[in-house]
C-alpha cells in the first residue's frame, strides 16, 4: 500500500485543492506544500524499509485491473527506481516553495497541475506493467504542458507545443513496440499480459530486438534528451517557470534514462549490446556539443539548459558502459544532476526575480553585493562541475571508470567534456559574481531571504552528503545493478529466440 | 418455420419503446396546452430512450430474431441500443436550452431526433440488407430535416441541401450494391448471403465484389470515410450543433454497426475487403487529420477530426473481424460520449439571437479564465478524442491499434499512431487558445442550463470511468460480437 499511497497522495491533494476557494492563495499554497512535504516524508519510509541486500522488486503491489486483456496494477521499487522516487518527492515541495513569489496568477490551477505532475512522475518510476507505465508516461505530459504554456515566459506557447509534440511523437512508436511485445509474448507463452516481470523473461530474436529497442530508445532518447533529439529542451527549459524548469531538468529527463535502464537493457539486451557503440557516440557528441553550446550562451537559463544535454550525455555513457561502475555512476549522476541543475535553475530564477533579466551581461560583481547568494551559487556550480568532495565528482568519476573499461577513447573524450564544463560554468560564474559592479541597479538587490534559504538548504545538504559519503546511495543500487548486468549478459548470448512473425489470416 | 406473424414482442421491446415515444411526442406536440414549453418533449424523449436502454440491459444475453429473420435482436444490437440510447438522450438534454436560445424551438425537432435514433437501432439490428436500407433511410431523412432546422439561415439550408443530395446519391449506390449482391446470390438475407459466399468459388464472383464495393460507398458516406467525406464539414457547420453531435456519433455508429453486420456475412472473402479497408483506413485518417490541422472554425475542426476517427476504426477492421470488431464497438461507445461532450461545450458557447455561427478557434481565447468549468470539460473531452490517458480515448485507441498489430499489421499501426500525433497538434491548439492566449474583442457569453449541465456531467463521468475502469465495457463489447463471429 505504501507505494500507492506515495503515488496518489499528490492526486488526493489536487482534489482537495479543487474544493478550496481560489481567492485564499495562502491556504492553497500551505495545503499543497503540506501534501508534497508529507509525500516526501512518507517516501522516506521506502528508504528506511528498503532491503539493501536484495536485487529484486520490493514493496510490490499487484492487482488485476483489466483482466480481459491482461492489464494489471503492478507497482514496485528496486535499486534503480528508489533514488529517483526520492528525488521526485524531494524536489517537488522545493519547487512549490520557490514558486511562492514567482507564480502569482491562477495559483490554484498551477498547484493542481504540479500535484498531478508529481503523481505522473512517481507513477512512471513505480509502474511494473507496461500499460500502466505508458498511462503515467503520457498522462504526465498534460500538466507539464500547461505549466510551461500558461505560466512560462514570452515564447511559452511555442515551447509548450514543441515539448509535447516531440515527446508524443517519440512515445507513439514505443506504444507500437509495447503492443508488439505483448503479442510476441502472448503467442509464445499463451499468456497475454503487459506485466513487466513476465515480458522481461521473454527471449526475442536479435533482429526483432533491434526494431523494438529502437522504438523504445527513440521515446527515451527524446526525453533524455540525447543529441540530435535535444532541440525541444532549450525552449522548454528556458520558457518554463522556475518550478517547471527544476522539475523538467530534475526529474523529467531522468524518466528517459530510467526508461533505458528499466526497459531497453533488460528487455532487449542483445540489441542494447549491439547499439551500445551508437549510444556511446551520441552520448559523446551530446557531452561535447552541449558544453560548447553552453559556453557561448548569453542567457544563464539557456546555459544551464544546454549543460543538461552535456550532463545527461555522461549519464548515458555510464549506463551503456554496461558494467557495474558505469551503471552505478549513471544512476548516482541522475540524482546529482537533479540536485545541481535543479539548484542552478532555482538560483537563476531567484536572480531573475530580483533583476528581471537572465543575461550574464546584466550582472557582474555580485560577490560583493549578494554574498550569501554568491556563495551558494558558487557551491552549486562546483557541484555541477564535479569538484571532488561534492556530489558531481562521485558520479562522474564512476562513469569515467566504467566508460574507460568499455572504450578508452570514449573515456578520454568524455574527460574533455568535464574540462569544458568547468569552462562554461566557471566562466559564467566569473562574469556574474566577480569583477566590478557595472550596473548601478544591482546595488539595490536584496540578498536571499529565509524562504529562499529554506528552498536551497536541503539541496546543499544532499550535495555535500553524496559528495563526502556516497556509500548509502551507491549501496542501494548495487545489488540491482549487478542483477541487471547478469540479465543482460546471459540473455544477450542466449539461443532459442522468438522471431517477429507476421501471420496473416 | 414460425407462423408469419408470430412476433417476439419482448425482443422487439427496445425498438418499440422508441417508436411509441416518437409517436407520443408527435401527439403531445400537437396538443395545444403542453405545459412548460417544448422542454417537456425532451423529457419524454429522454425517458423513452432511458427505457430502451434499461430494457436492452435486461434483455442482454437473449438471442432472437423477428419478422421472419429480418431483424436480429442479439447482443450486438443491444450493445448498439445502449450507445444510441445514451448518445441520443444526451443530445436531447443538450438541445433544450440551445434551441430556445437560437430561437428555433419547435416540437418536430424532438420527434425527428427520436425517429433518427429508431433508424439507427434498426440498422444495428438488421439481419437483412433491405432492413439496413430501411433503417438508413429512416435515420437519414430525419437527419436531413434536422440539419436544416435553422431554416432561416443560409448555412442551415446549404447544410440540409448538401446532406440530402449527396446522401440520396450515396443511398442510390447502396441500393444498387444490394441489387448486385442479390443478383449474385439470390438473397438479401445476411445469413443466407454468408452461406452462399462460403460455397467454393462463389467469393470470386465479380458481381459480389462490385456489390460489396457499392455498399462500401454507401457506408463510407454515412460513416464519413475519405473520399466520401466532402459533405461533413459543411453539414456540421450549418446544422444545429446538437444535430452535428448526433450525426457525428449516432449516425456514424449506426453505419459502422451495419457495416460490421455486412462484413460478418462476407467473412468468406475477408482477405479481399481487408486490403480495401486497409487503404481506406490510411487515406481516411491521414486526410482527416491533415485537413483538420488548418481549420479555423471549431465545428469544422471537429468535423474533420470525426473523419479521422473513422479512419482509426477502419484500422482495426482492416486487421480482420475477430480482433477488430470488439475494438470498434468499444471505441464507438467511448468516442460517442467524448464527441457529444465536446460538441456540447461548443454548443453552449455559441451566440444566440439567430446570428450566424460563431466558434472561430480564436474566440476561445481566454476561455480558461472566463469559464473555467466549461474550458476544463472541453479540455478533457478533447484529450479523450486525442487519446490521452487516463481518459477513455486512450484505452479505445490502444484497443483499436492493438487489433491491427496483433494480426501483424505493424505498419498500419505505425501509421495510425503517427496520425494520432498529428491530431495532437490541432486538439492542443484549442487548448492553447483556451488557456494560453488572452481574449480579443467581446467575450463569449455562456450559460449552462441544468439539462445541459447534466448531460455534460454524464459525459465527463463516462469518459473518466471508461478510461480508468474500462473492464466492464470491454467485456460487454467482446460478448456483443462473440455470437456473430462463431
Amino acid at each position: 500500500m505504501l507505494l500507492s499511497a506515495i503515488t496518489f497522495l499528490p492526486t488526493v491533494g489536487a482534489l482537495a485543492l479543487l474544493a478550496l476557494d481560489r481567492g485564499d492563495e495562502g491556504r492553497l499554497r500551505r495545503v499543497s506544500l503540506g501534501v508534497t512535504a508529507t509525500t516526501f516524508l512518507v517516501s522516506c519510509l521506502l528508504w528506511i524499509g528498503f532491503d539493501r541486500s536484495q536485487a529484486g522488486m520490493q514493496f510490490v503491489e499487484q492487482r488485476a485491473w483489466v483482466p480481459a486483456v491482461g492489464i494489471a496494477y503492478h507497482v514496485g521499487v528496486d535499486g534503480i527506481s528508489l533514488l529517483l522516487i526520492l528525488l521526485t518527492t524531494f524536489l517537488t515541495p522545493l519547487c512549490l516553495l520557490a514558486a511562492e513569489t514567482q507564480i502569482t496568477t491562477r495559483v490554484k490551477e498551477f498547484l493542481i497541475a504540479m500535484l498531478l505532475l508529481e503523481t505522473g512522475m512517481l507513477g512512471v518510476f513505480v509502474a511494473l506493467d507496461l500499460f500502466l507505465f505508458f498511462v503515467f508516461w503520457e498522462a504526465m505530459l498534460i500538466p507539464m504542458y500547461l505549466v510551461i504554456g500558461v505560466w512560462g515566459g514570452p515564447r511559452r506557447v511555442y515551447a509548450a507545443v514543441k515539448f509535447i509534440l516531440y515527446t508524443m511523437a517519440g512515445s507513439a512508436l514505443m506504444l507500437v513496440a509495447i503492443l508488439v511485445l505483448y503479442y510476441l509474448n502472448g503467442r509464445a507463452t499463451g499468456v497475454y499480459t503487459f506485466d513487466y516481470d513476465v515480458l522481461v523473461r521473454l527471449p526475442i530474436a536479435p533482429a526483432t530486438q533491434g526494431w523494438l529497442f529502437l522504438a523504445f530508445a527513440l521515446a527515451f532518447a527524446i526525453k533524455v534528451p540525447m543529441f540530435p533529439f535535444h532541440t525541444w529542451l532549450p525552449d522548454a527549459h528556458v520558457e518554463a517557470p522556475t518550478a517547471g524548469s527544476v522539475i523538467l531538468a530534475g526529474v523529467l529527463l531522468k524518466m528517459g534514462t530510467y526508461g533505458f535502464l528499466r526497459f531497453c537493457l533488460p528487455l532487449f539486451p542483445a540489441a542494447a549490446v549491439r547499439f551500445a557503440p551508437v549510444i556511446f557516440l551520441l552520448a559523446l557528441i551530446g557531452i561535447l556539443y552541449g558544453a560548447w553550446v553552453s559556453t557561448v550562451q548569453p542567457d544563464m537559463k539557456k546555459l544551464v539548459a544546454y549543460s543538461s544535454v552535456s550532463h545527461l550525455g555522461f549519464v548515458m555513457l555510464g549506463l551503456f558502459a554496461l558494467n557495474p561502475q558505469g551503471l552505478v555512476g549513471g544512476i548516482i549522476q541522475m540524482v546529482n544532476h537533479g540536485l545541481s541543475t535543479g539548484g542552478l535553475f532555482l538560483l537563476v530564477g531567484m536572480l531573475y526575480e530580483r533583476r528581471h533579466s537572465r543575461l550574464i551581461a546584466d550582472f557582474g560583481g555580485l560577490w560583493a553585493l549578494l554574498p550569501v547568494f554568491s556563495a551558494i551559487f558558487l557551491f552549486v556550480v562546483f557541484s555541477s562541475v564535479g569538484l571532488p568532495g561534492l556530489n558531481g565528482f562521485v558520479g562522474e568519476f564512476l562513469i569515467l571508470l566504467g566508460a574507460f573499461q568499455a572504450s578508452r577513447i570514449a573515456a578520454v573524450c568524455a574527460t574533455a567534456g568535464i574540462i569544458f564544463a568547468a569552462v562554461y560554468l566557471l566562466w559564467m560564474y566569473q562574469r556574474v559574481a566577480f569583477g566590478e559592479v557595472r550596473h548601478g541597479e544591482l546595488r539595490a538587490l536584496p540578498d536571499l531571504g529565509a524562504r529562499e534559504l529554506l528552498t536551497l538548504g536541503p539541496i546543499l545538504i544532499l550535495i555535500v552528503w553524496i559528495g563526502v559519503y556516497p556509500k548509502p546511495f551507491t549501496a542501494v543500487t548495487e545489488p540491482t545493478v549487478a542483477a541487471l548486468i547478469q540479465t543482460v549478459r546471459t540473455k544477450a548470448g542466449g539461443g532459442g529466440l522468438i522471431a517477429l512473425v507476421a501471420p496473416r489470416p | 418455420m414460425p407462423p408469419p406473424l408470430a412476433l417476439d414482442w419482448m425482443a422487439l421491446a427496445p425498438v418499440l419503446i422508441v417508436t411509441v415515444t416518437g409517436f407520443a411526442s408527435l401527439l403531445l406536440d400537437a396538443t395545444p396546452a403542453a405545459p412548460g414549453g417544448k422542454g417537456i418533449l425532451a423529457g419524454v424523449g429522454v425517458v423513452g430512450l432511458g427505457g430502451a436502454v434499461l430494457v436492452s440491459l435486461v434483455l442482454w444475453g437473449r438471442a432472437a430474431t423477428s419478422f421472419q429473420g429480418m431483424l436480429a435482436l442479439d447482443d450486438f444490437a443491444l450493445f448498439f441500443n445502449l450507445v444510441f440510447g445514451v448518445a441520443t438522450a444526451l443530445v436531447l438534454l443538450l438541445s433544450v436550452g440551445y434551441l430556445r436560445r437560437q430561437g428555433a424551438e419547435l416540437g418536430e425537432y424532438y420527434v425527428l431526433v427520436l425517429f433518427a435514433a429508431l433508424g439507427m437501432m434498426l440498422m444495428a439490428g438488421a439481419a437483412d440488407l433491405l432492413v439496413i436500407f430501411l433503417g438508413l433511410e429512416l435515420m437519414s431523412l430525419s437527419l436531413y430535416v434536422l440539419a436544416g432546422f435553422f431554416r432561416t439561415r443560409p448555412r442551415g439550408n446549404e447544410s440540409s441541401m448538401k446532406y440530402f443530395l449527396l446522401g440520396a446519391f450515396a443511398g442510390g449506390f447502396f441500393l444498387y450494391g444490394i441489387a448486385l449482391l442479390y443478383g449474385a446470390t439470390g438473397t438479401t438475407s445476411l445469413t443466407r448471403l454468408g452461406q452462399a459466399l462460403a460455397a467454393p468459388g462463389r467469393g470470386r464472383d465479380p458481381l459480389v465484389h462490385a456489390g460489396l464495393g457499392l455498399l462500401l460507398v454507401g457506408f463510407g458516406f454515412k460513416a464519413s470515410a475519405v473520399p466520401f467525406h466532402q459533405w461533413v464539414p459543411d453539414v456540421y457547420e450549418g446544422a444545429p450543433t446538437s444535430v452535428a453531435a448526433l450525426i457525428a456519433t449516432g449516425s456514424k455508429a449506426a453505419a459502422l454497426a451495419a457495416l460490421l453486420r455486412v462484413l460478418v456475412a462476407m467473412r468468406a472473402i475477408e482477405a479481399d475487403w481487408g486490403t480495401l479497408l486497409w487503404a481506406l483506413a490510411v487515406v481516411t485518417m491521414t486526410a482527416g487529420n491533415l485537413i483538420a490541422l488548418v481549420q479555423s472554425k471549431v465545428k469544422r475542426l471537429l468535423a474533420y477530426s470525426s473523419v479521422a476517427h473513422v479512419g482509426y476504426m477502419l484500422v482495426a477492421l482492416a486487421a480482420g473481424l475477430a480482433p477488430g470488431a470488439p475494438a470498434v464497438l468499444f471505441y464507438l461507445a467511448v468516442y460517442s460520449i467524448a464527441s457529444v461532450g465536446a460538441f456540447g461545450v461548443v454548443l453552449l458557447l455559441e451566440r444566440g439571437d439567430g446570428r450566424e455561427e460563431v466558434s472561430d478557434v480564436e474566440e476561445y481565447a481566454g476561455l480558461g479564465a472566463r469559464h473555467p468549468g466549461l474550458a476544463l470539460l472541453l479540455t478533457i473531452f478533447l484529450l479523450a478524442l486525442l487519446g490521452m490517458p487516463p481518459t477513455a480515448g486512450f484505452v479505445g485507441k490502444l484497443y483499436l491499434f492493438s487489433a491491427a498489430i496483433g494480426r501483424g499489421f505493424i505498419w498500419l499501426g505505425v501509421i495510425a499512431v503517427l496520425n494520432s500525433v498529428v491530431a495532437a497538434y490541432y486538439y492542443l491548439r484549442l487548448i492553447v487558445y483556451m488557456y494560453m492566449r488572452e481574449p480579443e474583442g467581446a467575450p463569449v457569453e455562456a450559460a449552462c442550463p441544468p439539462a445541459a449541465g447534466l448531460a455534460l456531467a454524464v459525459c465527463l463521468w463516462l469518459t473518466v470511468q471508461f478510461g480508468v475502469w474500462p473492464g466492464p465495457v470491454l467485456v460487454l463489447a467482446q460478448r456483443a460480437v462473440a455470437p456473430l463471429l462463431r
